[in-house]
């Protein structure tokens, strides 16, 4: 299931879409998990009438959680030593989000193999709406 | 900040799994995850965030008998609430040792990172601030280090 050091080479990517018409629920669902339960996601009236925006919009924590979703897909359970991302735009109900990882290193250290990850994950619009990096253990 | 005690719970795991949309086993079938290379459920990689469930004094959850600024009879029940709704999370890291599992109890900790401003189109003033928090095992091992900035800014965000 983990990745092979031996079988991937610098540019190869792993895309999956990690969000298809994003619903209004999933976002109560993400506040309701998360503990976050900010009315900018989750309350329609105060967002729209009170904080200015044209609606309701996900956690950036929501996008990182259905990036991560592709990542583990791609590396293996439990194989993750660093995930990071920059929030570069608001994800919107209705969104469709693809989530993309780039090799960027293959290496070893201490007898350890390590692969480096760009990840970019982008809207219908082809708007990136959060870019980062990972690094993930992986077989030799 | 006070150390919050937060303990790694299934159900809990199980719920965040759904919400992100992972319907992997090792998040929610424990006899499925058994058999996977880490042997047992784990939490999946952003939910170490999830402690804010477990902060007695999280200010994004409403309260009994406090002023909460969502709607009710009017838009917000906090007049006073400048527009932009407040902070927006900017960047979130995490540095893993090892995944979480059910049954484990993390000793949480933050603390204040650096502070910066910057000027934006889209939203006027931006101020970052950094927060470095630190999760702890049952044994005083580190098992997660997560860095999060939040931003703050002069208006609401201009769709680009």
């Amino acid at each position: 299931m983990a990745l092979k050091a031996n079988q991937l080479k610098v540019g190869d990517t792993h895309v999956e879409r990690v969000a298809e018409n994003l619903s209004r629920t999933q976002i109560v669902m993400y506040c309701g998990v998360s503990g976050d339960y900010n009315p900018l996601h989750a309350d329609e009236v105060y967002v729209t009438q009170k904080a200015g925006y044209p609606s309701v919009f996900a956690h950036g924590m929501l996008t990182m959680g259905l990036t991560g979703k592709m990542l583990t897909n791609y590396v293996g359970d439990g194989r993750l030593t660093k995930f990071g991302v920059r929030f570069t735009n608001q994800v919107w109900p209705g969104d469709d989000l693809d989530a993309k990882a780039t090799v960027a290193a293959i290496r070893e250290e201490g007898g350890k193999h390590f692969v480096d990850l760009a990840l970019s994950t982008t809207n219908q619009d082809g708007k990136e709406v959060a870019s980062g990096s990972a690094t993930a253990r992986i077989d030799p | 900040m006070a150390k919050i005690t937060f303990p790694v719970e299934a159900g809990h795991i199980m719920l965040f799994a759904r919400a992100v949309g992972d319907t992997n086993p090792v998040y929610q079938d424990a006899d499925a995850a058994k058999k996977t290379e880490v042997g047992s459920i784990i939490a999946p990689p952003t939910f170490p965030q999830a402690v804010a469930q477990f902060d007695p004094d999280y200010p994004l959850r409403w309260r009994p008998g406090q002023q909460w600024f969502g709607s009710g009879k009017t838009a917000s029940g906090v007049e006073d609430r400048p527009s932009g709704g407040g902070g927006l999370h900017a960047e979130q890291h995490f540095e893993y040792h090892r995944p979480l599992r059910p049954g484990d109890v993390l000793t949480v900790e933050t603390k204040p990172g650096n502070t910066w401003e910057r000027e934006s189109k889209r939203a006027g003033k931006l101020t970052f601030r950094e927060r470095i928090t630190e999760y702890r095992d049952q044994k005083g091992e580190l098992v997660v280090t997560a860095r999060s900035v939040g931003v703050t800014t002069e208006r609401p965000v201009e769709r680009s």
